[in-house]
């Protein structure tokens, strides 16, 4: 426990970065968690030319690994490309967590990975292999 | 929910720390060198030590394929298959074993009458009514079958303390539905509804009453008569038995005019390429060979019950529950769900805090050696009407002590700490 809800895990859930909506935005997906009800909804804003990130923000309610992941997730996000997005790996976000992440937790963790891929590319997409050890 | 203090009950009829003995599974220790503390009974109970030896000397000695050789062991395997089915019969009070039909599960047991006797029975105008306390295995299969008939599901409405609202109940009966379908005891909050009264109600009004007494059946008499029911439903695996058997209990007339729900070998009486005659009941609803040695370990598993008295497994957990309930109760934050009474509540205690999520309860109380269930329980109704997304949900059994009551509490009481730190 010490472990998993480190302090920096339990700061990021009382004080989510990049929390909020944007208005106007660019792309924008939400998804839930089905075994806990987890919820979480994402809006970008995407520089018209480069096609980079330019702005992100989450919200969500839910336990604290999803929505923490969510959050430090959302502070890698300014400035990359699309693809670059794209080519995240789960694997890098429960690296990202830096705590030890159980079978019945995945889920969890990669809520936030799962609504981000999906609004890059416009539409709900599958849960990751990753997270597939998780309960459903 | 109501806050209130419950008077404590008389000290337990047993030990659970004795009977922590009986059950292998407690000489393990979890990965953090805890004492493994399992509040989890009512999404599956462990096995004594009794049922286990018992499906492995079947294995071992008794097994052949039931119903079919016409030699010593395949009659030896069939005698102890069907002492099971009268061990079933006896513990529900059924009037005859012929009234027992094995099943996998409580949900196969309700998809059964939902598909067997619903599709036979239900039509355009028929309404079913259920109730929002229901698991979803009393939902779905009344959603499904009434969709395909083009009946009416209505829903019994909840108490804002979690108790069936009976004068809702009325309400609905007015429209003469052909089917109430209500669960003894919610897994979801606990509540022990009024079953007997709710079948007396549903009788007057000309339905016909489906029991779910799976959560209701490992801990505490279930008596099909007393309920005055005409379906009860049980689970094996809930009630200190293996996985993969269960039974429906039916009036024998409503069986014997209901068409099979699967069909195929064991069920029939001829087979032609024109068509097929069925089996008496219970066997023509049990197609293909049974769970065999399962059934056999529900027997033992009822052996086992029966001899510490269902009567005294109730007290047993109306004692722990006192506590527990108490416990929490004194916890700042924490919100239980369900009614204050013990009377009405099992050993069942759903709760949730704002600031901590279930989930993360779940977790932090694992690392404590604690074994609870979080989410929505198969009950996502429940969680809508109480307007949270899940809880954390504790359950008692014959193994549990004050021990383990004070190690909820404790571990409970830390979470809050780390999440207000």
């Amino acid at each position: 426990m010490d472990n998993l809800y480190r302090d920096f895990i339990l700061e990021h859930y009382r004080n989510p970065h990049n929390h909020g909506v944007l208005d106007p935005h660019d792309l924008h997906a939400a998804d839930s968690n089905p075994t806990c009800g987890d919820e979480l909804s994402m809006t970008l804003r995407v520089d018209d030319g480069r096609q980079h990130i330019t702005d992100v923000a989450f919200e969500g309610r839910g336990c604290a690994i999803s929505q923490a992941s969510a959050s430090i997730l959302t502070d890698t996000l300014v400035g990359l490309s699309l693809n670059e997005v794209r080519a995240i790996s789960p694997q890098s976000v429960l690296d990202e967590l830096g705590v030890p992440i159980g079978p019945a937790r995945l889920k969890c963790a990669l809520l936030g990975y799962k609504v981000l891929q999906g609004a890059v590319s416009g539409a709900t997409v599958a849960w990751p292999a990753e997270a597939e050890a998780s309960f459903g | 929910m109501t806050a209130g203090t419950p008077t404590v009950g008389i000290p337990g009829a047993f030990s659970g720390t004795e009977r922590r003995a009986d059950f292998p599974v407690f000489e393990r220790t979890t990965s953090t060198g805890r004492r493994l503390v399992y509040l989890d009974a009512a999404a599956s109970s462990p096995k004594p030590r009794v049922v286990i030896d018992a499906m492995a000397d079947a294995y071992a000695y008794h097994y052949a394929n039931v119903h079919r050789g016409i030699y010593e062991l395949s009659e030896d395997a069939t005698q102890r298959f069907e002492a099971a089915r009268r061990k079933v019969a006896a513990f529900l009070n059924a009037p005859s074993e012929r009234e027992i039909v094995f099943v996998r599960n409580a949900t196969e047991a309700v998809n059964l009458v939902a598909y067997s006797w619903g599709r036979a029975n239900l039509g355009p105008g028929d309404v079913v009514v259920t109730t929002q306390i229901e698991h979803h295995a009393n939902i779905v299969p009344w959603q499904q079958v009434t969709r395909e008939t083009g009946a009416e599901l209505r829903y019994v409405a909840l108490t804002d303390d979690g108790r069936l609202d009976l004068d809702d109940l009325d309400r609905h009966l007015a429209a003469r539905p052909k089917l109430v379908a209500v669960a003894a005891v919610s897994n979801a909050l606990g509540t022990i509804n009024p079953v007997a009264d709710i079948a007396a109600r549903a009788h007057a009004a000309g339905a016909l009453v489906l029991v779910d007494a799976a959560q209701a059946a490992p801990h505490m008499t279930v008596d099909v008569q007393a309920y005055g029911a005409d379906f009860t439903v049980i689970s094996g695996h809930k009630m200190l038995g293996p996985s993969g058997i269960g039974a429906l209990w039916a009036r024998r007339e409503l069986l014997e005019a209901m068409p099979p729900f699967l069909t195929g070998g064991n069920m029939i009486i001829r087979v032609t390429l024109e068509g097929a005659e069925w089996n008496e009941v219970p066997q023509k609803f049990e197609a293909g060979t049974p769970a065999i040695v399962e059934a056999i370990g529900l027997g033992a598993a009822i052996d086992y019950l029966t001899e510490i008295g269902m009567a005294n497994v109730r007290e047993h957990e109306r004692y722990l529950f006192t506590h527990a309930w108490a416990a929490l109760g004194e916890i700042p934050t924490v919100r239980r769900l369900g009614p204050d009474d013990p009377a009405i509540h099992a050993g069942v205690i759903s709760f949730v805090l704002d600031a901590v999520h279930p989930h993360d309860m779940a977790t932090i109380l694992d690392h404590h050696g604690v074994a609870v269930r979080a989410g929505h329980h198969c009950a996502q109704p429940v969680m809508a009407r109480y307007d949270v997304p899940a809880t954390t949900r504790a359950s008692f059994y014959v193994y549990n002590d004050l021990d383990d009551v004070a190690a909820l509490a404790d571990a409970v009481r830390e979470a809050v700490t780390l999440f207000s730190g």
